[in-house]
């Protein structure tokens, strides 16, 4: 039976059991690979898309239960690539191998939507379950104070970029 | 601003380089663009390339194999030749071309190339080897465009090479005040002969613009905007998805399976046995399911029946491996690794002897992105899109398997996401290729994170049985080592080796390490700096244990005996079977204890007082040619709750840090690893099998759980090396030795999730 989804504002019609996993239709039928298999058990975050705004996991959301809601992408996040989330990343060149980051940055851009001015401990519990096996876990939560100032109309671009004193300079986190 | 002429600059480098033991001489060829423009590509040494392949020439577009191509707007597009795993190389290859070519950086443009190693000999993401064996190579294939570019422009202005300059993709003559483009030469250069790449000079680095700037990561607003790059992204017109089924115990084979019911399962199109073979690197026995989509093909799996002949090693266990490891501890050594001295008479007659057991646990890679791989095989051709480590392994694992040649194999190289060494194995790609050849359609094979991480290559356990001793001045004066390993008779399963060259040995007048192995049915292999991940926590954590035998300070205690090598060290002698011999041969005790100095100002050791609870611990560890020293300060909670502070590390990767933004990402990153490894990382075997599957039972560091890391270097006059893995091994023993400073309990056995850490 045909499902009817909205993602990234545009209607679109699929044919899959209302099963399958959220996940899998963005991929495999829509062709939206930005979002990540990681888990398939909702563990690391990878997955993770906005269903009417809240960060939610897509492996663990059947395509029927999504039907009638805005599901946003990270190819949706902004039309440019220019969200205050993805302008902070890429000043802070955030990502290792990357793999993480399009479900690292959906759920700080859900954060700091409900939240605009996170602290580090807020940032924490947010970003907790979204797991970064290369460990960038430093740049990702000053990524995320940098997009809280970007969308607070800060212009000053963050140089150095990880928390790393340099020698000399006490190490401020 | 005028820069002088760096034609008097510039210095001839040494010319020979040996690459895998074999000398070789790259040539460049020139090429003209159509439509303008310059192409630079360089060859391996063309016998060379015939033997290494068996013939012919390479499939790939002879546009991509190129290192250069600049075009008539100026833009210089540069290939990255090595695999892309997040650790910065398709970065950090082309800052060096593109260096010496002495181009503005926002002018270049970086693509990916094919595995072609005729043309890019080595195309590999391991070891920590891309810096120190493209230092010099990519630098010099720069030199040569730019010598070439300054030709063209001597030419068509008839003066002297000699008075020609460039700067920033522009070549000045300034006494006739006059400029160029390297775009506007670029077409004419194409006409010039190119140089003699073992004999061009190169600039003197105090005049790098590039290098030792804080560059950012080449296309990463592809990362950002969710663009399809990495391998599980790979999509062909008419791609059918695959998941394979292997066995849980290893080389076990099919017996029966329920084909005809998956067969009928919803959007399946193939289901059937791979027989499969017994090597643990080659191809498994399984049953492979192909459906209209990867979760209709998970679907049917969930429906497989399938039994097994699991063969011998069902009878694994870790408990299995813990007892026996326990009954060879008490009985002599199988062989001797490295005998100095006479350690036991030694200890009979120390002032303090100290004994010790350490145990640390098979551990998995678990890369984000599970093994995958797309294959069509089409007229006795396969192409591939592969993720790997040594893409050029994986191809000739796959003629094998396939039995066709590596020249009927065509390689895209897409990103990976994440490596750590679970990449250098190409298991996936035999299975991809042998899929796509049983069905004749384009596959993309994707594991499930539970395949991913049953069927690792794993870091192997390992058990060490330790005894040392101080004299009354608290001089090491002994030391032995009973290793308990995984492997057969004389050879060690991959990375469960131990070598001669071990800190302390050839710092201490008596000392024997020794083995024993039992016999092992899992694959092993290397993860993120192998063996020494391991070695580390044993070694560094019972030195720590002789330090406050010796009533010294573990810093200076270490410095100590960095100072006092053996008069003559015994040149090691590989055994056989035994891998080939690491760079440590090459260790500079004075570089390490450079290190541990400077990690002594930087981190203030021994200067703050720390409140009972926290503590400060140290270790330092040389691998991959890299020197790293670490200090941890950690905060142990009276009911056991460890909280890791901070940690400050130093490095002495030699002259140059190429990319300090990259390279702090990788110490940092590196670091992370370890603290995670220490944590609760964790693998077991039950019946032959893994008994972890996925992040719910093998948990990763968090966000929450990671620290400052504090990231120095320490520049010495050394070639650069690699930086990917040498600050991983340092930061568990430092964490364990700060453990012991916070509350007086040592830890000999990880992870720390499984040992009681409560205090009173």
């Amino acid at each position: 039976m045909p499902i009817s989804l909205k993602v990234n504002g545009t209607a679109r019609t699929l044919d899959v059991p209302g099963d399958m996993p959220l996940l899998w239709a963005l991929r495999d039928e829509l062709d939206l690979k930005g979002t990540k298999y990681g888990c398939g058990i909702s563990r690391c975050g990878a997955c993770t898309v906005h269903v009417n705004g809240v960060a939610t996991r897509s492996c663990q959301t059947p395509v029927s239960r999504a039907v009638g809601t805005e599901i946003t992408t990270i190819e949706g996040l902004s039309p440019d690539g220019m969200h205050a989330v993805q302008k902070a990343w890429e000043e802070l060149d955030v990502p290792q191998c990357g793999y993480c980051q399009a479900g690292q940055m959906m759920a700080a851009a859900a954060l700091l939507a409900k939240t605009p001015k996170p602290t580090d401990d807020q940032i924490d519990t947010a970003m907790n379950t979204n797991l970064c096996r290369c460990a960038t876990y430093l740049r990702i939560k000053k990524a995320i104070h940098r997009a809280a100032d970007i969308k607070a109309g800060i212009t000053t671009p963050v140089t150095g970029g990880d928390g790393v004193a340099k020698p000399g300079s006490p190490e401020t986190r | 601003m005028t820069t002088p002429s760096r034609t008097t600059a510039r210095t001839t480098a040494p010319v020979s380089e040996s690459t895998n033991g074999v000398n070789r001489r790259d040539f460049l060829r020139v090429t003209a663009l159509a439509g303008g423009g310059l192409l630079l590509a360089s060859y391996a040494d063309p016998l060379e390339a015939v033997q290494r392949l068996g013939a012919a020439p390479s499939l790939a577009d002879p546009s991509l194999s190129a290192y250069v191509r600049i075009t008539p707007d100026g833009i210089v597009t540069i290939t990255a030749k090595n695999p892309e795993v997040g650790q910065g190389i398709q970065t950090m290859l082309p800052m060096l071309i593109a260096e010496e070519l002495d181009v503005d950086w926002a002018n270049v443009r970086v693509e990916q190339a094919m595995l072609d190693p005729t043309k890019f000999a080595a195309q590999t993401a391991g070891g920590s080897t891309a810096t120190p064996t493209n230092w010099l190579p990519m630098r010099r294939v720069g030199a040569a465009g730019r010598a070439m570019l300054i030709a063209a422009a001597a030419k068509q202005w008839n003066v002297p090479v000699a008075e020609l300059e460039t700067e920033k993709g522009v070549v000045k003559h300034r006494g006739s005040n006059r400029t160029a483009t390297y775009g506007a030469l670029a077409t004419a250069a194409a006409t010039v002969p190119a140089p003699d790449l073992a004999t061009i000079p190169l600039k003197d680095p105090k005049t790098f613009r590039i290098v030792g700037t804080r560059t950012k990561t080449v296309n990463i607003k592809n990362i950002l905007t969710g663009k399809p790059i990495f391998g599980i992204d790979v999509s062909v017109p008419g791609m059918k998805y695959a998941t394979f089924v292997k066995c849980p115990t290893y080389a076990g084979k099919v017996k029966t399976a329920n084909l005809e019911a998956i067969k009928a399962m919803p959007g399946v199109t193939h289901a059937f046995v791979v027989e499969g073979g017994t090597d643990l690197n080659g191809l498994m026995g399984g049953v492979a399911i192909v459906a209209n989509s990867w979760w209709l093909a998970q679907q049917a799996r969930k429906k497989l029946i399938v039994t097994w002949n699991e063969g011998a090693t069902v009878s694994q266990s870790s408990a299995g491996f813990a007892a026996k490891a326990a009954a060879l501890s008490i009985t002599p050594p199988q062989r001797s690794l490295r005998k100095d001295g006479d350690a036991d008479a030694a200890l009979a007659s120390a002032v303090k002897v100290v004994k010790a057991e350490y145990v640390y646990p098979f551990i998995a890679h678990a890369p984000l992105e599970p093994q995958n791989c797309t294959a069509h095989f089409k007229d006795g051709m396969c192409e591939m899109w592969s993720p790997s480590q040594l893409p050029e392994n994986g191809r000739a694992l796959v003629a094998t398997t396939l039995g066709i040649k590596p020249e009927q194999i065509t390689v895209h190289m897409v990103r990976g996401g994440g490596g750590f060494g679970r990449r250098l194995y190409n298991d996936y790609m035999a299975e991809a290729a042998w899929i796509a050849k049983e069905t004749g359609v384009p596959v993309k094979l994707l594991w499930t994170r539970e395949d991913d991480m049953q069927h690792d290559f794993y870091r192997p356990g390992g058990f060490h049985y330790f005894s040392g001793g101080v004299d009354a001045n608290g001089k090491l004066v002994a030391f032995k080592d009973h290793f308990v390993s995984y492997g057969e008779g004389q050879r060690f399963a991959p990375s469960a080796d131990l070598g001669p060259t071990e800190f302390p040995a050839g710092y201490v007048p008596n000392l024997s390490l020794d083995s024993s192995v039992m016999s092992l049915g899992v694959p092993t292999g290397a993860l993120r700096a192998p063996r020494s991940n391991a070695m580390s926590f044993a070694f560094q954590g019972f030195v720590d244990e002789l330090a406050v035998a010796a009533g010294k300070d573990p810093l200076q205690f270490r410095i100590d005996v960095l100072s006092s090598a053996l008069p003559t060290p015994p040149a090691p002698a590989p055994a056989a079977g035994a891998r080939p011999p690491q760079p440590t041969a090459g260790f500079d005790a004075a570089r390490m204890r450079g290190v541990l100095e400077q990690l002594r100002d930087v981190s203030g050791w021994g200067k703050t007082t720390l409140p009972k609870g926290t503590g400060m611990g140290v270790a330092f560890y040389f691998s991959h040619r890299g020197y790293f020293a670490e200090v941890v300060q950690a905060t142990v909670t009276k009911a056991g709750v460890l909280t890791v502070d901070k940690v400050w590390a130093v490095g002495d990767v030699g002259s140059e840090i190429i990319n300090p933004n990259h390279a702090e990402q990788q110490v940092q990153g590196a670091v992370m690893d370890g603290l995670s490894q220490a944590f609760a990382q964790e693998i077991t075997f039950a019946n032959g099998a893994a008994e972890q599957a996925n992040f719910n039972t093998y948990p990763l560091l968090r966000m929450r759980q990671a620290p400052p890391v504090e990231v120095h270097w320490r520049k010495t006059e050394f070639a650069p090396t690699g930086i990917g893995e040498p600050a991983l091994p340092p930061v568990i023993p430092a964490l364990i030795n700060a453990i012991y400073a916070a509350t007086g309990k040592r830890i000999r056995q990880i992870p720390l999730s499984k040992v009681d850490l409560k205090w009173a």
